[in-house]
């Protein structure tokens, strides 16, 4: 860096990448933020994805966005950008409402052409007076331009050489946040490790990139930004549904199960799928199914025949399944289901996140059915939720509904890998081979957690019969008698209940002599708790809590939540788990703040909030 | 237990009282599949009978194997799963006509596509009769049921259509009424590697009585059928004198000494010829024109779902060699915080 570059020196900061959905944005971003996270910094990205696969390029609808946030005390994306990054005028038009007050636009000039602003329906000539953007904060590039000088000898057709741009501005943005370009380097001649020439060039003009912000641009403030104090390890750049397919295998290493998926293709969950498809190199058997449907009967199936069985989804397809998963109730069998949930209802905004899944997934199926519901706080949480999920389902034979969403699912985290011993171990209740003659029937339960034994076909002396239908409690034959029925039924709901046991309390979190107690579930974690935190840094007297489990909740939710004045249930949704705690915690005024916009929380619209409900 | 017991049709059965309505196909099709397990030995701790909605798929709980009575139209699904999580497995699926061409056509078709190693019984008796009495997809077209009070306007499915149209490996079928028939085919299915559709024309006493009688009647049955074996003539009739022959590309039944016709013309049934040509045409024969055809009809070789899997698994695993999830982490981007 050169003396004459001021340098700016911040806790985070929020860049955003933007471009036309086949411009590259989402590369250049994920290596940012692993490069950002590599020296340190705590990171939290979102991808802003288009629905359209390429919609027509250069277009206000084909245009794309990944938002990095960088720093310390980072728990979310950033509610908007320091830096945009706008490969095109569609991706200026449709991003500059992510950009903070002051904040620096980078634009590459040679794609804001007359009839590249035509496209993107503007109706002057002169993109930055016509958004009202003040011209010191952009920093205009020649983008295209400068990566074809930089490749003209490389062999590479025009076509290939322009697909470098993007690396050329992740160069630039390199230099502004002085990030180190050799490990970025790096990064790219893995991914193109079967295309070494490719490779080559954007290694290149991520390093012209790089000089070009260094030598021209030398007035424009460069930042630095703070490490965070992180636990020692080795760490990766970790997204949501590469957690929670990670988090099934290692839940299936630690109960020595093969671990079986069961699946259907749906956006935003897909990516599970694509994942354990891959993981077939350490054993997993990854099914891509005919249907949803069968995507949860498989899974069913494998478990019947003793598998860790999982099936993944997003809120239409736990819809189709919802039959399948009344039979898992009904038969009593460990299986694993992930809902990654997307804007409802119907097709709804597939691309996009909410949470108005949970009652679907805590009532949806015909019968008294009662299930296992946790939900996941963090990309990295979705980890620790999948293997949680499975250890409940397997020790207490019951089907468990995972929730994530959108969200978390596509946002990514530093995650530290943990060793094998840092997770608990999952015991399922076998039958045990003495019991062949003694007695064993296959709804016989333990007294104290009610939970049936498993016999896996092919062993020997346990041969039976599972089914739809009521079975009587001792015999296991089919069974339509009255009390039989009231005492099933009974049994089924007490083995979820007990599961109380082994689930973690609640615990308090910002300040808990508060009189205002915030209430949030599943992926809207980061920002209730930055927005928390935010206040009592400030002085602002804050607490908060938050569920990952549902049902059962935890053994503390009505002791703590009946200790404050004034209770605020933020969910996006119009009001699901308020309505669920109201039904379980009589008296208690739960306030409700709901977002239904397809969109995350704000930290900013959190803070103006619980600001107002201080006041009242 | 060892490996080489023998074990008797006795040795399958549980201790349910079996409560399909008197006189049932039911009853006498439970009893060839019984038989057909213990003759082809496979130890009932082996075995898992999986079946969907419908009376035919109460048959597990009158199992003495591992068994599965699931939801209506997914037990093919069920079925893969069972097959996939656990190869070891002799798996069975019992569908009726209801359960396993309406509500789970598209989990037929697609076990059928994937040739996954299932034998799968179907049980058709053109009728639903759990819920008593409405038209099923292999209804005959005008047929008057209680939910089609005036006849049906719509054609049925011959399954074996599907079953080709899916790429199948294996077609047999049988008659409720000829035990020695459906031992026979269900062993073979048993035996075959990959999806085997076993189609058994069943007759439900109730609501559908004497739907199959034109061709099951003992009087007429040698006439109307004819038992398929591979690399034998096609041959039927009391007398064994009727034979198949073709005529230009069509089959047609001769009587051998009978304009021309000798034994030598008489076509010989070949189950394991990759083209399903010939066995769509002796699959849709249906007892009028030509005899209705039971046996094997359709036996080729193909590799299956589960084999597929099972080999990819240990291929990759071999190559890549990690032994746990964290070396597959390690093995990407990563960096130390020390």
């Amino acid at each position: 860096m050169t003396e004459s570059t001021k340098v700016k020196v911040l806790d985070k900061v929020v860049v955003r990448f933007s471009g036309d959905s086949g411009d590259g944005m989402q590369l250049a971003g994920n290596i940012f933020s692993s490069i950002s996270a590599a020296i340190g910094n705590e990171i939290s990205t979102f991808p802003d994805y288009p629905a359209e696969i390429r919609a027509p390029q250069g277009t206000l609808s084909g245009v794309s966005g990944f938002q990095v946030h960088i720093g310390k005390g980072v728990y979310t994306p950033g509610d908007k950008a320091d830096v945009l990054v706008a490969m095109n005028p569609a991706a200026l038009k449709t991003n500059i409402k992510f950009l903070k007050k002051g904040g620096v636009v980078i634009i590459d000039t040679d794609s804001f052409k007359e009839s590249d602003l035509k496209k993107a329906l503007y109706n002057t000539n002169d993109a930055i007076t016509e958004l009202g953007i003040d011209p010191s904060q952009v920093m205009t590039v020649a983008i295209t331009t400068h990566t074809k000088e930089a490749l003209a000898d490389s062999g590479l057709d025009l076509k290939s050489i322009v697909r470098c741009k993007n690396i050329f501005a992740l160069g630039l943005v390199c230099w502004l946040f002085d990030r180190p370009v050799s490990q970025a380097g790096l990064m790219l001649s893995h991914k193109f490790a079967k295309k070494p020439t490719v490779a080559e060039a954007n290694i290149k003009v991520l390093n012209d990139g790089y000089n070009y912000g260094h030598n021209i641009h030398a007035s424009v403030s460069t930042y630095r930004i703070e490490s965070a104090s992180v636990k020692k390890g080795t760490y990766t750049d970790v997204n949501g549904n590469t957690a929670t397919a990670w988090g099934l295998i290692a839940a299936a290493e630690k109960a020595k199960l093969p671990l079986y998926l069961g699946s259907y293709p749906i956006t935003p969950a897909t990516d599970i799928l694509h994942e354990l498809a891959k993981r077939k190199d350490v054993g997993v058997k990854a099914c891509q199914m005919e249907d949803e449907i069968a995507g949860a009967c498989s899974a069913i199936g494998a478990a019947f025949a003793g598998n860790l069985a999982a099936t993944s989804t997003s809120g239409p397809g736990l819809a189709l399944k919802s039959e399948a998963l009344g039979l898992a109730v009904m038969a009593e069998l460990p299986l694993v289901v992930i809902d990654v949930q997307r804007g409802g209802p119907s097709t709804g905004l597939p691309t996009k996140t909410e949470q108005t899944d949970l009652l679907q997934a805590l009532y949806g199926r015909n019968g008294e059915s009662p299930i296992v519901v946790v939900a996941a706080s963090t990309p990295a949480n979705c980890f620790d939720m999948a293997f949680n999920a499975a250890k409940i389902a397997l020790e207490h034979m019951t089907p468990v509904i995972l929730l994530t969403d959108g969200f978390i699912a596509n946002g990514s985290t530093a995650w530290r890998i943990p060793e094998a011993d840092e997770y608990p171990e999952i015991r399922p209740n076998y039958v045990k081979p003495e019991m062949a003659d003694n007695g064993w029937r296959p709804y016989l339960r333990d007294p104290e957690t009610y939970v049936r034994h498993w016999a896996i076909p092919g062993t020997e002396g346990f041969m039976h019969r599972l089914g739809g239908l009521e079975k009587d409690a001792k015999t296991g034959a089919i069974s339509t008698e009255p009390s039989n029925h009231a005492r099933m039924v009974a049994a089924r709901q007490a083995k979820i209940d007990y599961i109380v046991n082994d689930i973690p309390d609640l615990k308090v979190l910002g300040n808990p002599d508060s009189d205002l107690l915030v209430i949030g579930w599943g992926g809207t974690y980061g920002h209730i708790y930055s927005a928390v935190t935010e206040m009592c840094n400030a002085g602002q007297s804050v607490a908060m809590i938050h569920f990952n489990y549902i049902n059962p909740l935890p053994r503390n939710t009505e002791e703590i939540i009946r200790r404050y004045k004034k209770v605020v249930v933020c969910e996006l949704n119009n009001g699901q788990f308020a309505s669920y705690l109201s039904g379980k915690i009589h008296g208690v005024d739960f306030l409700r703040y709901n977002k239904i916009e397809a969109q995350p929380f704000t930290t900013s619209e959190l803070v103006e909030h619980f600001a107002h409900l201080l006041e009242k | 237990m060892e490996e080489n017991k023998k074990y008797t049709a006795q040795d399958y059965k549980s201790d349910q009282y079996v409560r399909w309505c008197p006189g049932c196909g039911d009853h006498a099709i439970l009893n060839a599949l019984q038989k057909a397990m213990a003759e082809v030995g496979i130890p009932p701790y082996k075995t898992a009978v999986i079946s969907g909605i419908g009376c035919s798929s109460r048959l597990p709980y009158y199992m003495g194997t591992y068994g599965f009575h699931t939801i209506h139209g997914r037990a093919g699904a069920i079925a893969t799963g069972v097959k996939v999580a656990n190869p070891e497995l002799a798996v069975w699926q019992v569908s009726g006509d209801g359960d396993g061409l309406a509500i789970g056509g598209n989990h037929f078709i697609h076990e059928v596509r994937r040739n996954i190693d299932i034998n799968i019984l179907l049980l058709n008796n053109k009728i639903y009769g759990l819920t008593k009495g409405q038209y099923s997809p292999t209804t005959d077209r005008g047929a008057v049921t209680k939910s089609s009070p005036y006849g049906t306007v719509e054609d049925p499915f011959i399954p074996a259509e599907l079953v080709f149209g899916a790429r199948g490996t294996f077609f047999a079928r049988s008659l409720d009424v000829d035990t020695a028939t459906s031992v026979e085919v269900l062993a073979a299915a048993a035996r075959h590697k990959g999806a085997s559709v076993v189609e058994i024309l069943q007759n439900c006493v109730i609501f559908n009585n004497n739907i199959h009688s034109y061709i099951t009647d003992k009087e007429v049955r040698a006439e109307r059928t004819i038992h398929l074996h591979h690399g034998e003539k096609m041959l039927f009739g009391k007398e064994m004198n009727r034979g198949l022959v073709l005529d230009g590309h069509l089959l047609k039944a001769i009587t051998i000494g009978e304009d021309g016709y000798t034994i030598d013309d008489v076509l010989v049934h070949d189950a394991t010829t990759q083209n399903f040509v010939m066995h769509q045409m002796l699959a849709m024969m249906d007892g009028h024109e030509l005899p209705l055809a039971i046996g094997v009809i359709r036996n080729v070789e193909a590799p299956t779902y589960d084999g597929e899997v099972t080999r990819q698994v240990e291929e990759v695993r071999q190559k890549k060699n990690y032994p746990t999830l964290r070396d597959v982490i390690l093995s990407g981007d990563t960096w130390e915080v020390k």
